[in-house]
């Protein structure tokens, strides 16, 4: 079950539907940053294995320091809507765009 | 003294036109007068010379140009062609002078015209006594630039500034003709030297240019551009429309300019490349073809004017055309006897016309003249001897010139030479001599002999002139007299050796003995034609005093041809049209219009902003503010850089900076932009 393949494609599909999650929501950015956190997982679903695949801990380390980076960005992330929320009173994602080219 | 012939009226001139304010009228009148006359002694003395004792003159002066192979000196050469030239030119610039001290008595420029008059005289002798190519091309721009200064004389009127450009540019087309032949002599003989092409010549009759793969003789070419520098200059067929404009100028500026010397530069550029244009058959058929027509052409136009200063115009133009078709015939001395016999009674022409203008107040139609002879007998003589000089009276100056061109032209078939084309121009020049006699004595009829038709105004104040203007007309008519018969051995007597080398003809082409020896018949026919020409105008004068309404009345097909003669065969309207206002036309619409501001503004310095600045707005549309947007934009980027760099290196075409440029530009160009 745990094989190369398999593990590379869970991860790398947990990349895609967080990518696309993204990129294909319009409306809602609570579900942005929470497809953001989908990928977070990817990677460190990536990390994780590839430590024990290529027996090295390193891996490990970095997975851990990604969870890390990952939860801090995510309370900055909520942080920022929240006061945007205050002004906006929206969180729609088509609404932010002041900063036309 | 010879170079003080150069460089005395330049003295004059340079005195007269930068110190006039400081000596005034009188002062400038005095020193150009003066610095003149003792040139013309100067020239009297060099004529005695070198024309008489035989004693050519070449002076070499200080290093103009030394590039290479090319070598200019200022050099000066006095030769018999040089000097005669020399005297006419001065004898008649030092009259005119003398004329213009009372002629332009009352005009507040005086000291200005008199300072160009002598510019003027400086820079034809610098023409005729150059002794290479270039050098009289200067004398040659001169001439020209002094011609527009004293056309533009009087430069507030308008008709004045347009003639003086008129005639400047007309005479700059047949000046490119000659720079092109300077430097084809220059390219064929490696100098620009008279005697050293003179003395090759015979060596390279052969010799041919290569122009776009077509084999050019290169004698027929150099005398081809050659002919057209004449032509412009002396006012041939084609290139004539200047000079009857160039009437606009003070009387003594057409008396010295179009009459005696400026307009007789091109027939001594024909003259001084003699040895050069024996050689080309062409050249000279060409100079026969176009000077007979010349000849007919203003005869005939001459006709019927109606300005007393423009018919003595198309007479110059008409006797231009004598001087040169017997340039084509290949008897130059003939030419140039002509040309100095011509000078003395159309200068006298020219200044009578002038003393009848002064009187009459400036009136400068026959049709408002008449009854002039008694109130100014004398004027009146002295046209009478100017117009039977013109029409070759017999004895008189024009006659042993005129008919004598016109007895050689008959010679050209008895020969076997085959140039029948001599018969062409004799038959020209014979239709041209009744139309000169026609209007010498229409003139003389409708301004001194009609009845009047001046206002009453003018009528009480008619009086001759002064002495200070008739005393140059008192010895331009003893001139108009005596000169011919005088210097008619000298210059075309049989076996004469005055002009040594500065005049050459194929021995084959000599026909002066025969010439002596046609039937009397034939001698006498232009003679009974100049009288046939005189009856008919005294006839038709004496009919009728409004002869135009006669003539308009008689034949109904007459009348447009009058018209059209009257309008000088209607060559200035075809020029405007097919040449002036389309090249005006083209230099505003195709080359301004279309092209500077147009298409290459287009691709440079408009376009290529406007394409930069509407590429970017396009560009910087992209970021709509919307964050999908641009995380498409980034997972793009992704990709292509993924790609890219992972995989076939054929697919970094896709990353081509060339390509990114162009990319650019397209959207600059073709991306629909309103906000543009």
């Amino acid at each position: 079950m745990l094989n190369l393949t398999n593990c590379i494609s869970l991860s790398f599909l947990l990349f895609l539907v967080g990518v696309l999650g993204i990129f294909l929501n319009k409306k809602n950015i609570l579900l942005m940053l929470m497809s953001l956190e989908i990928i977070f997982l990817s990677i460190s679903f990536n990390w994780i294995f590839s430590s024990i695949y290529l027996d090295d801990i390193s891996g490990q380390i970095f997975a851990l320091l990604v969870l890390t980076v990952a939860a801090a960005e995510s309370s900055i992330g909520l942080a920022i809507l929240v006061i945007y929320y205050r002004i906006r009173t929206t969180i729609t994602v088509e609404l932010m765009n002041l900063t036309k080219g | 003294m010879y170079l003080l012939t150069v460089a005395l009226p330049l003295l004059g001139s340079l005195s007269s036109g930068l110190l006039g304010r400081l000596l005034g009228q009188k002062g400038t009148n005095f020193v150009s007068c003066f610095c003149m006359g003792i040139c013309f002694i100067c020239c009297g003395f060099s004529f005695y010379e070198i024309g008489f004792l035989g004693s050519l003159c070449s002076l070499n002066g200080a290093t103009w140009i030394n590039s290479g192979q090319y070598k200019v000196f200022w050099g000066f050469l006095f030769d018999s062609l040089t000097t005669t030239m020399l005297v006419i030119v001065t004898f008649i610039s030092s009259l005119v002078h003398v004329y213009s001290i009372k002629y332009m008595e009352n005009d507040p420029h005086s000291p200005r015209f008199m300072s160009y008059l002598g510019i003027f005289t400086f820079f034809m002798i610098f023409l005729v006594s150059a002794d290479n190519i270039i050098q009289m091309f200067v004398g040659w721009e001169g001439v020209g630039l002094a011609s527009y200064l004293l056309i533009n004389f009087w430069y507030t009127r308008l008709p004045a500034n347009q003639s003086a450009i008129k005639a400047l540019i007309v005479n700059r087309v047949g000046d490119f003709g000659l720079l092109i032949s300077a430097l084809l002599v220059f390219y064929m003989f490696q100098s620009v030297d008279y005697s050293t092409i003179f003395s090759i010549v015979p060596l390279l009759t052969k010799k041919t240019f290569v122009f776009f793969s077509y084999q050019l003789n290169s004698l027929n070419l150099i005398g081809i551009f050659l002919c057209i520098g004449a032509f412009g200059k002396s006012a041939q067929l084609g290139l004539h429309s200047w000079l009857p404009d160039a009437m606009e100028g003070p009387t003594p500026v057409s008396a010295l300019i179009h009459a005696a010397t400026m307009v007789t530069a091109g027939v001594f550029l024909i003259i001084r490349f003699s040895p050069l244009i024996e050689y080309t058959p062409i050249v000279l058929f060409t100079l026969v073809i176009v000077g007979s027509l010349t000849a007919f052409f203003a005869a005939t136009a001459g006709a019927f004017q109606s300005d007393i200063k423009k018919i003595i115009a198309y007479s110059t133009c008409s006797q231009l055309g004598y001087m040169i078709f017997v340039c084509g015939i290949s008897h130059y001395q003939a030419s140039i006897f002509h040309l100095a016999n011509h000078a003395f009674f159309k200068a006298l022409l020219f200044l009578s016309a002038g003393s009848v203008i002064h009187a009459l107040n400036d009136e400068q139609d026959i049709r408002k003249m008449g009854a002039l002879r008694y109130f100014m007998p004398l004027t009146y003589s002295l046209t009478i001897i100017g117009s039977l000089a013109l029409v070759g009276f017999p004895f008189l100056t024009g006659f042993y010139s005129k008919d004598f061109i016109l007895e050689l032209l008959q010679i050209s078939h008895y020969t076997n030479l085959n140039k029948t084309y001599g018969l062409f121009a004799y038959w020209l020049g014979v239709t041209s001599v009744f139309f000169t006699a026609f209007y010498s004595f229409r003139l003389i009829y409708m301004t001194f002999l009609n009845s009047t038709n001046l206002s009453r105004v003018y009528f009480n104040k008619i009086h001759d002139s002064c002495f200070l203007m008739l005393s140059p007309l008192i010895f331009l008519a003893i001139g108009s007299i005596f000169i011919g018969f005088l210097s008619k051995d000298l210059f075309i007597g049989l076996g004469t050796d005055f002009w040594k080398s500065s005049i050459f003809s194929l021995p084959k082409e000599l026909t002066f003995f025969e010439a002596e020896l046609i039937p009397l018949q034939k001698k006498w026919l232009p003679f009974l034609i100049t009288l046939l020409g005189f009856f008919t105008a005294a006839s038709l004068n004496s009919y009728s005093n409004n002869f135009h309404q006669l003539f308009s009345k008689l034949i109904f097909f007459v009348h447009p041809l009058l018209f059209s003669l009257n309008k000088k065969w209607y060559f200035d309207n075809v020029y405007n049209q097919v040449f002036v206002v389309p090249l005006l036309q083209f230099g505003y619409r195709s080359s301004f219009q279309n092209l500077d501001k147009g298409f290459i503004e287009l691709l440079g310095p408009y376009g290529l902003p406007r394409i930069v600045r509407t590429s970017s707005k396009n560009w910087s549309l992209l970021q709509t503010g919307q964050i999908t947007h641009y995380l498409f934009f980034i997972l793009l980027g992704l990709l292509v850089s993924f790609f890219t760099y992972n995989f076939n290196t054929s697919l970094l075409i896709f990353y081509d900076n060339y390509l990114l440029v162009l990319n650019f530009l397209y959207l600059g160009i073709f991306y629909p932009n309103k906000n543009f």
